[in-house]
């Protein structure tokens, strides 16, 4: 790829518990463009979320490359959602988006400003000094996207964020996430199990499958953006996915 | 049931509770030498104010509280965070605790004349031993039970160091934990002044002890009562204070 900012490369990830030897990952090729919004789908346990784990420094991969291109000296070069919002409930919203930022050498009013830039990325600007039990679910999950975006890391992994969400504000968010990646242009490799969310978000589609995992099929979606719901192109997009899926469970 | 009905009801019991010890040595019902009736309290009070003995003895056992407290709490704070982190150092210690832990705070008073002599320095080893085991199982508990995945979040965030670990996550997610073992370690540790100060380091279990053995009963109910204030005074002030810290809580 031309200008690829991820390239994992026969990437193994494998476990021992009390004797039995777990397979997560095996032989995983994947390239990302820098700028590209890509989703993982697949079944549940096929490693997508160990996938992000594991390039964002969670997890250690047993086998493989993973060459990252990003900004030289960057200390978070990635930052990851994570599915549940995962705020610290003893700091104040502003203080929670500002975290990541502590020990970047940023005094506390810079980190302070920075923070509340963000929250205003994500429409938040008024609750920053709330503690995180007095937000909603949705709230709080733009709360963990805008700590994510406030250490500037040029890749965004997002592991399943909006799956714990009802579908109103879903939908609402996956909007809030397009306008936010094109005003800031960064690189989303975002993980569901939501097909619709799937061709909704991506620019390219990647089917984990089998088990242990790996890219079982990509499918590009070339449907221009701002894209309205239930677009027809997407709706087939989606059946086109389905039937791969479908297929592949059926393969194993 | 209302706030002022349960206040009523409260303050109902503690008149009862009063009348009837007023009435048991009034009736002779006991040697008022040995029960000295409420009613006269306040005039003992009065009497131990006014030559100074009072404020004397309550001003040394607070010395030895606060010390005694602050010592041992902070040992045990300080080594529970280390026991809750480090699993080496947990296994190193297990034993150790298992030999020194059931040993109770008073068995050490040989030793506490011995090291320190009958000296203040006494009173606040013996109170500290009493309070640091409290705290040290609160605060390794605490840390034990800090939920994975905010570790993680750490983590993720490029914190890796012990230290980082440490003051970012571990030891504001435990606070609370760590705070009930000190409201405990609070109360334990009035115990453990009047233990310490009865082998005769000055203070209100000093006095105690010297006024029960002139029979003096109604000045040993003065510095009862006198701990259990100071108790009330300092658990409050410590709730207050939780409730700031812990303002984060829903």
């Amino acid at each position: 790829m031309a200008d690829a900012i991820i390239d994992i490369r026969a990437l193994s990830l494998a476990y021992e518990r009390g004797g039995v030897r777990n397979v997560i990952l095996s032989n995983l090729d994947l390239t990302i463009a820098r700028g590209e919004f890509v989703v993982i789908v697949g079944e549940s346990g096929v490693g997508k979320s160990t996938l992000l784990r594991v390039l964002i420094g969670l997890a250690r991969p047993s086998a493989g490359k993973v060459r990252l291109d990003t900004r030289p000296g960057c200390r978070t070069p990635m930052a990851l959602v994570f599915q549940d919002a995962r705020l610290l409930p003893w700091r104040r919203v502003i203080d929670n988006v500002a975290f990541g930022l502590e020990g970047s050498g940023l005094s506390r009013a810079e980190r302070r400003a920075k923070a509340a830039e963000m929250l205003a990325l994500v429409g938040l600007a008024d609750l920053g000094g709330r503690w995180p039990h007095q937000l909603s679910g949705g709230q709080r999950q733009r709360v963990a996207i805008a700590r994510a975006l406030a250490v500037e890391p040029d890749v965004l992994l997002m592991d399943e964020p909006f799956s714990a969400l009802d579908s109103f504000t879903r939908e609402g968010l996956q909007d809030e996430l397009q306008r936010i990646k094109a005003q800031t242009g960064k690189t989303v490799l975002f993980v569901t199990h939501d097909i619709d969310e799937a061709v909704t978000l991506a620019d390219r589609v990647v089917v984990l499958a089998g088990s242990p995992g790996r890219v079982a099929a990509e499918v590009r979606i070339d449907v221009p953006r701002p894209r309205p719901r239930r677009d027809a192109a997407l709706l087939d997009a989606a059946r086109s996915l389905r039937a791969e899926l479908s297929r592949r469970s059926a393969d194993l | 049931m209302s706030l002022v009905r349960s206040t009523l009801l409260a303050a109902a019991g503690l008149l009862a509770f009063l009348l009837f010890w007023e009435a048991m040595p009034r009736l002779g019902l006991i040697n008022p030498a040995f029960l000295p009736p409420p009613s006269t309290i306040p005039a003992a009070f009065l009497r131990e104010v006014s030559l100074g003995i009072w404020p004397e003895a309550v001003l040394s056992s607070l010395s030895h509280y606060v010390a005694g407290l602050l010592a041992g709490a902070g040992a045990g704070v300080g080594l529970g965070l280390l026991s809750g982190m480090f699993r080496p150092f947990e296994s190193f210690t297990a034993w150790i605790v298992r030999l020194l832990r059931p040993i109770p705070g008073l068995a050490w008073v040989p030793f506490a004349i011995i090291w320190f002599g009958v000296q203040p320095s006494a009173a606040v080893f013996i109170i500290a031993i009493g309070v640091f085991w409290i705290v040290f199982f609160a605060t390794q508990g605490a840390v034990r039970g800090v939920d994975r995945d905010l570790i993680e979040v750490a983590q993720a965030f490029g914190f890796r160091s012990p230290l980082a670990r440490l003051t970012k996550i571990l030891l504001p997610a435990a606070t609370p934990g760590i705070l009930v073992g000190l409201r405990t370690a609070l109360g334990q540790a009035w115990m453990a002044v009047v233990a310490a100060e009865i082998f005769g380091v000055p203070g209100v279990g000093q006095r105690m002890m010297q006024a029960s053995s002139l029979l003096s009963t109604d000045i040993v109910v003065v510095y009862m009562l006198t701990m259990a204030a100071l108790y009330g005074l300092f658990d409050s002030a410590f709730v207050a204070l939780q409730g700031w810290l812990l303002r984060w809580r829903a």
